[in-house]
Parts: C-alpha cells; sequence; structure tokens
C-alpha cells in the first residue's frame, strides 16, 4: 500500500476511507504516541492498542469515541475539519494527547 | 464443630479471600475471616463485598477469571452467617460487551445471597453512557447509577465517579451528584451508621494514575460529622485503608488479577506474578454489623 501511495499519490487520495490511515498513533505503557500529531484535513489517523491492558480514544468534545481496544486492537477517524482535537482514554484519563487538522 | 476445626475446614476449603468489617460505636475492626468464623462477638452479617471481577479479561495476569470468581463466590457461599446481600464495586466487566456482562450474571446466580448492588467501574462504561450495564444494574437508581437505600440500620449510599472524567483528571462525581449526596445526608441522622461505595476511590490515593476523586475534600467534609462511615472502592486491585476520624476508607481486592502499588511501573495496568502467589493476591471483603453499630470488615484472599 505504501509503495502504490508513493506512485500514485492521486489515486490513493481519492480511495481514502476508514481503513487507510494516513497516519498511526500506537498505545503503549499508558501513552499515546505520538502525543501531538499534526495532519491535513480529509486523513485519517489509525490508533492501535499494544498495551495488555484495554484503553480508548475519547474526544473530550464529543466528536469521535472508540470502543474499548483490546491489545492490538484498532480505530480510525477520518479528519475532515482543521481544528486541534484532545481527546483522552476514558479507562485511564491521566492519557491526554492531540491531533490538530490543518 | 468445634472451633477449631471449622476454621481448618474453612482453610481447607480454599475459602477465598476476605476481611471481615465490624463497626462499634463508630470504631473499626478488622478480623482475619476465618478468625471470624470461630468467634460469637463478631456481630450479624451486612453484606460481601466482590470487586473488580473483569468478566472477559484474558491475559497472562490471569487467564480464568471465571474460575477465580467462582472460587470468590464459593468464599461467600461457605461464609457460616449469610450476609443478605452483595455489592458490587465495579468493573463487571473488562470490555463492557453484552456477552461479558450476561457470562458475569450467569457465574454471579450461583452466589447466595438475594441482591446485588452494583456501581459501574470505567471498563463497564466504555460505550459512553454505559447501556449494558444499565440495562442490567440500572433499575435501583432508575438509570443514573447513584441511588441510597437501608439495610439493618445502616444507611447505604451508592455512587458513580467513572462517567464524569475531565482529560488528566481523577475520578468525579459532577455537579448533579454532588448536589443529589449533599441533599441525601442532610436527612441522616448523625448518629446512623453510613456506608458509602463507589468503584474508584473516594480519597486520593495516587493521583498521577487518577486513584482518586475529584471531589474527595468536599465529600470527607459531608461525612465528618457521622459518627460512622464505612467509605469503600475497589479499581486498584489492592487493600488499601485509611481512617480519618470517624471515617474508615478501605479499597477492596479484584477477584481477577492485581495491580502494581502506586508508582511501580509505567501504568496501573494487570500485573503477573507466579501462579503460586495468585490467589494470594485476590479476594472477597464480609462486611458486619454488631449490636453496638460496630462496623466490622474482614479481607480474605483465594489462598
Amino acid at each position: 500500500m505504501l509503495k502504490i501511495k508513493f506512485l500514485l499519490p492521486a489515486l490513493c487520495l481519492a480511495l481514502a476511507s476508514p481503513a487507510f490511515a494516513d497516519a498511526t498513533v500506537t498505545i503503549k505503557n499508558f501513552d499515546y504516541s505520538p502525543m501531538m500529531l499534526s495532519i491535513s484535513a480529509g486523513e485519517t489517523v489509525t490508533w492501535k492498542n499494544l498495551d495488555g491492558e484495554p484503553h480508548t480514544v475519547v474526544s473530550t468534545d464529543g466528536r469521535f469515541r472508540s470502543k474499548a481496544l483490546d491489545e492490538n486492537d484498532s480505530f480510525s477517524f477520518k479528519f475532515d475539519k482543521p481544528g486541534t482535537y484532545k481527546y483522552i482514554c476514558s479507562i485511564h484519563p491521566k492519557m491526554v494527547a492531540t491531533v490538530t487538522v490543518k | 464443630m468445634n472451633d477449631h476445626s471449622r476454621r481448618d475446614a474453612l482453610k481447607c476449603l480454599g475459602v477465598g479471600a476476605g476481611t471481615l468489617f465490624t463497626l462499634s460505636s463508630g470504631v473499626f475492626g478488622a478480623v482475619d475471616l476465618a478468625d471470624a468464623a470461630t468467634r460469637r462477638d463478631i456481630g450479624t452479617p451486612l453484606f460481601v463485598q466482590i470487586s473488580d471481577t473483569h468478566i472477559g479479561f484474558n491475559k497472562d495476569a490471569n487467564p480464568d477469571v471465571i474460575g477465580t470468581l467462582n472460587r470468590s463466590i464459593d468464599a461467600v457461599n461457605a461464609l457460616p452467617h449469610k450476609p443478605s446481600f452483595a455489592i458490587h464495586t465495579g468493573d463487571v466487566t473488562h470490555l463492557s460487551k453484552a456477552a461479558e456482562f450476561d457470562t458475569a450474571a450467569q457465574v454471579m446466580k450461583r452466589m447466595q445471597v438475594s441482591d446485588i448492588h452494583a456501581v459501574p467501574g470505567e471498563h463497564d462504561v466504555t460505550d459512553g453512557p454505559g447501556t449494558e450495564f444499565f440495562n442490567r444494574f440500572g433499575k435501583a437508581s432508575r438509570n443514573r447509577g447513584y441511588y441510597s437505600f437501608s439495610a439493618q440500620g445502616v444507611h447505604f449510599i451508592a455512587l458513580v465517579n467513572v462517567m464524569n472524567f475531565k482529560a488528566g483528571g481523577l475520578g468525579a462525581l459532577g455537579d448533579d451528584q454532588m448536589a443529589w449526596l449533599t441533599d441525601n445526608l442532610a436527612s441522616v441522622s448523625s448518629s446512623q451508621p453510613v456506608v458509602v461505595f463507589a468503584h474508584m476511590p473516594l480519597w486520593n490515593i495516587y493521583e498521577p494514575w487518577g486513584w482518586g476523586t475529584a471531589e474527595s475534600v468536599q465529600i470527607a467534609q459531608l461525612l465528618r460529622r457521622f459518627g460512622s462511615v464505612t467509605v469503600l472502592n475497589g479499581h486498584i486491585h489492592q487493600i488499601v485503608q485509611k481512617v480519618e476520624g470517624n471515617i474508615t476508607f478501605h479499597t477492596a481486592r479484584s477477584t481477577a488479577y492485581p495491580q502494581p502499588a502506586a508508582g511501580n511501573g509505567p501504568g496501573p495496568g494487570p500485573l503477573k506474578v507466579p501462579a503460586d502467589q495468585l490467589p494470594k493476591m485476590l479476594g472477597i471483603t464480609n462486611v458486619t454489623i454488631n449490636r453496638g453499630h460496630k462496623i466490622s470488615l474482614s479481607d480474605r484472599t483465594l489462598a
């Protein structure tokens, strides 16, 4: 997929869907990484939990909410509008991160 | 059966883990459950507390959480004087799935109590509104989660502190629930014993891991005038106790898996221990009351 994206960027943009991650945030040791992610409008972010403990991805303004992600589970969300989106883990609310959409 | 043989029999049955809570004139006592079974001055059964059953968890820290819940229920059913009801201080399930709730309900049916009062843990409401939890346990509170009831002269208050998280914050009750709590306590006599229970600690144990409640100071303030207050929670999967005036704060063990002590490691996740150590770190809490209104807590492990 990466290779195709490199060769045919225009086509891939057209194919962008929630299953296609423009950026990935990993969840490991009770942290989102990267904690501050910048993307462009229309891009999709996929979160993947690598901890044995479940985590969630819940925006503080209610725009998006994952179910509980067990180990190796993923959640994707497509950001259409520019802005800064803060989110937390609703199981461990000390875990806080942001996605900035330009 | 004499005292000694009964005690040995209880131990042989692997009666599980527990602390017996008794309250007398606002003074707290804790005794080993096996001892409690043999003592006549311990009071009458009030209730039993189970917590953090985490049905659905299947990782290394305990691949058989149904098995350990069953052993915990055996411990309750083996009590010589059975309490009439149980409280479950949350995290019934691991991932809030309907099938996990169904399994938990099926297993807990074996517990020989007439009623189970449950408050949600954050693992029970990961869908947001807590639909699956409230479908099963919402009736007593008309789906608010917080409510009060009386039993044997004790005023019980169930609180929800896992549905109002702010980014980076502790557990919280929120304004509506705080107003309700203030109002509810206003009509209770200071001489009446009060038992308050919630999932997350209602006192701040370790803020970097969110082990506390945002309104903990105000809650303690509201409870200070009472002669006997017992504040129970789960969430941290280990026993921590504090006595502050007439208020005893006590956290319960999980029936599923232990967690590290505060600050030990990257976060409060499942703690893998050698298989022979696990039963010593899981358990239940039994609570009794005597004529002098002394409430006693008795923790007992599954070892």
